[in-house]
């Protein structure tokens, strides 16, 4: 029986523009709408979904304009919003040159040696 | 303190993540959860002795169990004793127990 | 096979057939499961779908000099129809359910007979009503 769950989101920009959303960011929205107990650690390149200035609009194929880009930052910030811990593994962001103030507010800065501690927390740990 | 089965897919010379992914399970066990890691596909290639990647010896140091999924060394040609020290060969039938006895598992 | 208490396991599976050593292992996981007798419920994300599309054909090899019969090349909703076949010589369940809108998307509506469609509502009681929850991520 699942009780407490940990979302750990890696992989980034995978098929974003096509589903117009992050497809594991979506579906923990999809959950916790569903009334599940989840959390979710941004590690790897997905910490830079974190980055408030992020912009995939614009795309056009032949006259097939995208209306709705993806906008994972808020979607993120949204999350916070619903009451999910965010939490995003601080040397990746410093691996990738991201500053404090590039982020969304109400993230969960956590070190890789913190990790275990974090894992400890919950009951299973989903990673996608 | 709890128990986990951290499965590791990848290799080093494809993702520079394994690094993460080992130093996650030597976090674990030092902290006192009993830790074991399942390599597979090609999470078994640095098993081979000799291989130039990962530090396997470091993680059987710090009481990390590491097994090696048996399928994927013979379908790589990495016989019994041609398996680094402290790797032992285990059936895919590991996960589903492991998962019946209640450990965290996640894979990588 | 050892003797183990009967439990129910979830499998989250997202790569699409013949695309990733990750489903061959994944098979491998829900056969090894099945045989020992738990029941299995697998929610099928993303690319994962196909798996179960009707309409998957064998083919010859050329290359190798084979026919479509002879080749016996596998389409992985055969794998999933044996599964659920093991599942039921043991005692068990193997219920496979389809993201819907995953399915949408691409297209993939005509799955085999006994599949079912679901959302992540659906996963999440999925994994609330199993003793142990194995996501296995594309990339």
């Amino acid at each position: 029986m699942a009780r407490r769950v940990l979302q750990i989101i890696e992989t980034a920009y995978r098929a974003t523009i096509e589903e117009q959303d992050d497809t594991c960011i979506w579906i923990t929205h999809a959950m916790k709408g569903a009334g599940a107990d989840l959390a979710v650690l941004l590690r790897g390149n997905a910490v830079n979904y974190a980055c408030a200035a992020q912009d995939a609009s614009g795309l056009r194929f032949g006259e097939k304009r995208q209306t709705q880009p993806p906008q994972l930052a808020r979607d993120v910030a949204s999350l916070i919003e619903k009451g999910v811990e965010v939490h995003v593994v601080e040397e990746d962001l410093a691996e990738r040159g991201l500053d404090k103030g590039e982020l969304i507010d109400g993230l969960r800065p956590v070190r890789r040696s913190e990790l275990p501690a974090l894992l400890g927390g919950f009951d299973q740990i989903w990673h996608w | 303190m709890a128990s986990y089965l951290l499965i590791e897919s990848r290799d080093p010379w494809e993702s520079r993540d394994c690094e993460a992914w080992q130093e996650l399970a030597l976090g674990l066990a030092r902290q006192g959860n009993t830790v074991t890691l399942l390599l597979v596909q090609n999470g078994v290639l640095p098993a081979r002795r000799g291989a130039r990647g990962g530090d396997l010896a470091a993680l059987t140091g710090a009481g990390v169990e590491i097994l090696a999924d048996d399928f994927s060394l013979r379908e790589r040609g990495i016989g019994a004793d041609r398996l680094a020290d402290g790797v032992k060969p285990a059936a895919i039938d590991v996960v589903i127990d492991m998962m019946a006895e209640g450990r965290k598992v996640i894979w990588h | 096979m050892a003797t183990q208490e009967k439990k129910t396991l979830t499998f989250v599976l997202m790569d699409a057939p013949y695309e990733n050593a990750r489903t061959t292992t994944a098979f491998r996981l829900l056969d090894a499961a099945v045989r020992r007798g738990h029941d299995v419920k697998v929610f099928a994300y993303e690319g994962a779908v196909a798996h179960s599309f009707a309409r998957q054909a064998p083919h010859g090899n050329a290359v190798h000099g084979r026919n479509a019969k002879e080749e016996d090349h596998p389409n992985p909703k055969d794998w999933i129809a044996a599964l659920m076949q093991a599942a039921e010589a043991a005692g068990a369940t193997l219920e496979w359910m389809n993201c819907g809108l995953c399915v949408d998307e691409r297209g993939v509506g005509e799955a085999i007979p006994g599949v079912s469609r679901g959302s992540p509502a659906d996963l999440w009681k999925m994994s609330e009503a199993s003793d142990n929850t194995l996501v296995i991520p594309t990339r």
